[in-house]
């Protein structure tokens, strides 16, 4: 078994083959996490930079944890206080951190395209942690791992992709993820945050959640951010609420339970309702859990050398 | 690189009676199964694994809890070697603590998966003893690891293989020598 991409830039550039791989050596690394040491040693010595451009908790943490739990050793970048705020250029910075003899960079940042282009200039193998509103592979991957652990196969999964699709990252990376597995996607929001023929990427688009709800197995409900309402793409939070979130009372139309993911941070009240985001089909916490393991099985995969199967 | 077959070093009727060999074996060196539990290294050591508990259940008419190990991840070759095995699932749903563990594998070469199957298993619990049990021990050790219960000593040259086939993944049971042959197609 072997993984042909060299980096993890986003699911449009993994063919179906190296996602399905992730996918398993996941779960192999999932049981890890439950053991009392829950630390191995295979990527002694390797190095490993946290690039972050864009403030992050939860991601961050994750992937730290993530290089830890692998025995790797990490060092954490924040625009914060550094050298970008003198003026350096991203590559310049990506160099200088480089020539300090690292193997893996991870990187977040605002410009879509970042991570492609330090893939470009470096040695290292890049990891995308989130770019501008193009992709977050290793959110789309975990969100599949946690949809594989209630769904047995994702032909013909329904999966309903709510919110702010325009301007999300982890909508792209699921779209491109699902799609290569053979699922059905649908996105739902208002007009304004659906971009215009997303069509062609072959999705579904539905602007009544009501009407969506009945015909999903899986709802992966989207954050919304407060910003967008302030630039005018919905009026208030509340009527986005009344409009789009995701209720109790809306989730009865449907006549078998929906299992309810999100990305988190969780508006509570505005893209779901406290009690769906806390009841028992919702597998939001499994996503954390499994992020962990999405990203130690990334790095395992991509730091190993010329691969040959065994 | 091809492999020639030269020699089937044993059967499935050798199998089976050397399952059952090992089985009595690993009973009487514990004086009986309490606090006896057995884990297979994936993946023919798995199988291996569960066909030497279940006759040990027959045999004492009790179950033996029985884990299953990958020990890929405590490699020492990660780093070195061009090869990126698959990682599997390891399965040890019981407490390893004060246990007498018998450790089984199908080939006993190296010793460096024994080795790392070791470190592995120190970091789920402190076992009472471990034991390990082997189908074949074709020799070439590289570390000071050796068999406590030994299916068959196979003397190899190091251009041979020894390639165990179980019914559970390869339709038959068996043990081939195999060598290698030179010009043939990469």
């Amino acid at each position: 078994m072997t993984m042909k991409a060299r980096h993890l830039l986003g699911l449009e550039y993994l063919d179906r083959e190296d996602i399905e791989l992730i996918l398993k050596t996941t779960k192999s690394f999932r049981e890890i996490l439950d053991r009392p040491i829950k630390k191995v040693p295979t990527l002694q010595g390797k190095t490993v930079v946290n690039l972050f451009f864009e403030p992050s908790t939860r991601t961050r943490i994750s992937f730290e944890l993530a290089e830890k739990r692998l025995s790797a050793d990490s060092v954490n970048f924040s625009k914060e206080g550094s050298s970008v705020k003198k003026g350096e250029t991203l590559l310049d910075t990506a160099r200088n951190i480089e020539a300090m003899k690292i193997d893996f960079v991870v990187i977040r940042h605002q410009s879509p395209g970042a991570p492609h282009f330090l893939a470009q200039k470096l040695e290292s193998r890049v990891i995308n942690a989130g770019d501008g509103a193009h992709e977050h592979p290793t959110q789309g991957l975990l969100d599949m791992v946690t949809m594989t652990d209630k769904h047995p196969t994702f032909k013909n999964l329904r999966v309903g992709i709510v919110g702010d699709i325009s301007h999300s990252r982890v909508a792209m990376s699921n779209i491109h993820g699902l799609l290569k597995m053979n699922a059905k996607v649908t996105v739902c929001g208002p007009a304004t945050l659906i971009p215009r023929e997303i069509e062609k990427l072959g999705v579904h688009v539905c602007y009544d959640i009501d009407e969506l709800i009945p015909r999903v197995d899986v709802l992966n409900i989207l954050r919304i951010q407060l910003e967008r309402q302030e630039s005018g793409l919905f009026p208030s939070l509340r009527e986005y609420h009344n409009y789009f979130g995701i209720t109790r009372q809306r989730l009865e139309k449907a006549t078998k339970p929906i299992t309810i993911m999100h990305p988190g941070p969780i508006n509570r009240g505005v893209e779901i309702s406290s009690d769906v985001a806390d009841s028992e089909h919702s597998v939001i916490l499994d996503q954390v859990t499994n992020g962990v393991a999405v990203r130690m099985a990334v790095l395992y995969l991509l730091a190993g050398g010329e691969h040959v199967t065994n | 690189m091809d492999f020639r077959t030269k020699a089937k070093l044993i059967t499935s009727e050798d199998m089976r009676r050397t399952i059952i060999r090992l089985a009595h074996e690993i009973v009487e060196k514990n004086r009986g199964v309490k606090d006896l539990v057995i884990i297979g290294i994936y993946t023919r050591g798995a199988y291996l694994a569960t066909r030497i508990s279940k006759k040990i259940e027959e045999i004492e008419t009790q179950k033996i809890p029985t884990g299953y190990l990958d020990s890929t991840l405590y490699r020492d070759d990660f780093r070195t070697r061009l090869k990126q095995p698959k990682v599997q699932v390891t399965n040890i749903s019981f407490q390893i603590d004060e246990k007498n563990i018998v450790l089984v594998d199908d080939v006993l070469f190296t010793g460096r998966t024994i080795r790392a199957a070791l470190d592995a298993l120190m970091d789920f619990g402190r076992p009472n003893r471990i034991d390990l049990a082997v189908l074949v021990d074709r020799g070439h050790r590289e570390l000071p690891i050796k068999a406590d219960f030994v299916g068959k000593n196979i003397p190899t040259s190091v251009g041979e293989e020894v390639r165990v086939k179980l019914k559970e993944v390869d339709d038959e049971d068996c043990v081939y020598l195999v060598e290698q042959v030179s010009g043939g197609k990469e």
